[in-house]
């Protein structure tokens, strides 16, 4: 931006403002993160202050290290997360190109009906997802989830990526055909490297959700082997007592490996977001 | 042996005719210009040529080989596209050496091409840079070299120029031009500018919504067009038409003369107020708006002292005089 085209009044109202969302948006990580450094009682009497030399206790994330099935907790969700991710963008990005590239019947009816599922929820047919995963003995078993997830994430994937991809130049593509690369080639080494922002927007709209989310694990895979971090730090909390800084500890655990990927996607993410707005 | 024969060639998007009943062939080491108006269906020819499209009906020989169903790779032809298309990703050796590697040439053959390629564009220095760090101008060699390398038996070019300044253009069309002489080939070039067909071909294909309106030499069109709309297209300025009765003539219903064959003249049977004067420097251009009709434009020669609002006669010669019927048709032998 130009030193000309600031006004120093502008330029201290939209700091104002963004710093007033920072302060509103981070507020309740920072207070699950300073309380899961507290003992139990600290938590309750002042549960504004940070730890102090009294107050200051690592009792939250013993009970959630020494509960052994931690860990693998932790594995479930990473690996659900990352193969969702994976196979929504892989699968979303190849659809997305056929149906932004290829002329053909119904072409347009197809976009539509992938569409569709944007707008319907997919909790809707949790029975008959259910039934589906019995059927084919899914039911307990991380793959149950990563399709579901899949099949979540694919719809929004194809019409984001779909409308990027309309984009990409036709005589880049057809530079690609004269010179004799394949299809495929055109794709993955031409077209997806140019929609990475785009990439990276559809990797987190949909990474947060799947992470967090409780209602499939609890109905798809709550056996102990494949329970993910959201499940598994429900029993922290009980009908009658809840053990507070465990919940408190995982919670500010959980928080890391979603960060890590975030900052893996957020410079693409940035640049989609303020493509054509900024140049 | 000719390198291109297009015979019926039709294509359709849906229910719209873009390309109707094309028919031309092309000679070995021909430079042939497709020169229209925009969306005429210049560049979808050109596709169509390339085989990135499928042609709704009609054949494409390249070689006196039928090419329908023979996809653009293998049909020995080379494309530079309008917006450079060169790969981002790739540096510019990288670029012009894709083809080849994919063609599974070997590796030395690959190397000399490239050198003899960049030599031949000036591109040495950059060999190693990614398009992004290039000027446009050097892009437009790049995309122009790839091309080079494949030693194709037909170049394509669809609007290589459009993108580039007025001086670089100049530089750009003269070795478009050495590049055609030097490799003997047979190049395809789209434009939609009169001027850069004019310069570069041998044979000009005048293109109209889709249809041929006339094939030639740059001269043969400029001299003796087929229609009012060859004759109005080449040529800048344009040419002059008037109702055929202004001018004395006996038939045809308009009637067409180029500016360069206006004179200022006190004699000349044509009278009006000049409303503009472009003064080019080697040339003056005057538009002169005619009491009894249309404005026009006269060129004359040099540096003349004509100012707007000057009264003006215009003589003409009768045999520069083009007649053209109602339908636009040129009728031989106007007098
Ligand atoms: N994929 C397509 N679907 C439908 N119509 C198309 C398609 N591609 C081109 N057309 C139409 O075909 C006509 C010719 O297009 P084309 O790109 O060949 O024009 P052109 O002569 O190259 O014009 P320009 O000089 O502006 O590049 C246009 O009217 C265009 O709208
Ligand atoms: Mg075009």
């Amino acid at each position: 931006m130009h030193k000309a085209r600031q006004n120093p009044l502008h330029v201290a109202a939209a700091h104002g403002a963004l710093i007033l969302y920072c302060v509103i948006a981070l507020f309740p990580v920072f207070v699950i993160i300073i309380n899961s450094f507290k003992d139990r009682r600290s938590i309750f009497r002042e549960p504004l202050s940070l730890p102090n030399a009294e107050s200051f206790s690592l009792i939250g994330y013993q009970t959630v290290l020494e509960q052994g099935d931690f860990f693998l907790y932790f594995q479930n969700s990473m690996i659900v997360t990352v193969a969702s991710l994976f196979f929504i963008l892989l699968f979303g990005a190849m659809a997305a190109f056929a149906l932004a590239e290829y002329r053909f019947p119904g072409n347009t009816i197809m976009g539509l009906y992938l569409a569709l599922g944007i707008m319907i929820p997919i909790r809707i047919g949790t029975v008959a997802i259910l039934e589906m995963m019995v059927a084919t003995g899914l039911v307990n078993t991380l793959w149950a989830l990563i399709l579901v997830y899949t099949a979540q994430g694919l719809p929004l994937a194809v019409f984001i990526l779909s409308e990027f991809m309309r984009q990409v130049s036709d005589d880049l593509k057809n530079a690609g055909r004269v010179d004799g690369l394949s299809e495929y080639r055109i794709f993955f080494s031409l077209v997806l490297p140019l929609v990475k922002p785009a990439m990276a927007t559809v990797a987190v709209f949909n990474m947060i959700p799947i992470w967090n989310d409780l209602w499939f694990p609890l109905i798809l895979a709550p056996s102990e082997a494949t329970k993910t971090l959201t499940l598994g730090s429900q029993v922290f909390i009980g009908q009658f007592v809840t053990d507070w800084n465990a919940v408190l500890s995982a919670l500010s655990l959980a928080i890391l490996p979603v960060m890590a990927l975030y900052v893996i996607f957020s410079r693409q993410l940035i640049r989609g977001i303020t493509s054509g707005a900024v140049k | 042996m000719t390198a291109l024969s297009l015979r019926g060639l039709n294509k359709s998007f849906g229910t719209v005719d873009v390309i109707k009943d094309v028919n031309l062939d092309v000679e070995q080491g021909e430079f042939t210009v497709f020169v229209g108006p925009s969306g005429c269906g210049k560049s979808t020819l050109l596709r169509l040529i390339a085989g990135l499209e499928d042609a709704t009906s009609g054949e494409v020989y390249i070689d006196d080989n039928l090419m329908n169903m023979t996809p653009p790779a293998k049909r020995g032809i080379a494309m530079v596209f309008q917006s450079y298309a060169l790969y981002p990703h790739l540096t510019v050796r990288g670029n012009m050496t894709l083809a080849l590697k994919q063609e599974g040439l070997a590796r030395k053959v690959i190397d000399e091409r490239v050198d003899e390629a960049a030599r031949m564009l000036d591109l040495a220095s950059y060999l190693d840079r990614r398009p992004a760090a290039l000027s446009g101008g050097q892009r437009q060699r790049v995309a122009i070299g790839r091309a080079v390398v494949r030693q194709p038996k037909l170049f394509l070019f669809d609007e290589p120029l459009s993108n580039l300044d007025a001086a670089l253009r100049m530089n750009t069309r003269l070795e478009i031009s050495t590049l055609h002489r030097s490799l003997q080939a047979t190049i395809i070039y789209v434009t939609h500018d009169q001027t850069e067909a004019m310069t570069l071909a041998d044979k000009i294909v005048v293109l109209r919504d889709g249809r041929v309106e006339q094939i030639g030499t740059p001269l043969e069109l400029y001299n003796h067009p087929a229609n009012q709309f060859v004759a109005g297209f080449l040529g800048s300025p344009a040419m002059n038409f008037f109702p055929a009765a202004q001018l004395g003539s006996e038939h045809g219903t308009i009637a067409g003369i180029r500016p360069e064959h206006l004179r200022v003249d006190p004699d000349g049977p044509l009278q009006g107020k000049v409303i503009h004067v472009e003064k080019l420097g080697g040339d003056t251009n005057i538009v002169v708006n005619l009491s009894d009709g249309p404005n026009i434009t006269v060129r004359l020669f040099g540096q003349h002292a004509h100012a707007a609002n000057d009264d003006i006669k215009i003589g003409f010669d009768r045999s520069h005089m083009l007649v053209f019927d109602a339908a636009g048709n040129t009728i031989t032998s106007a007098a």
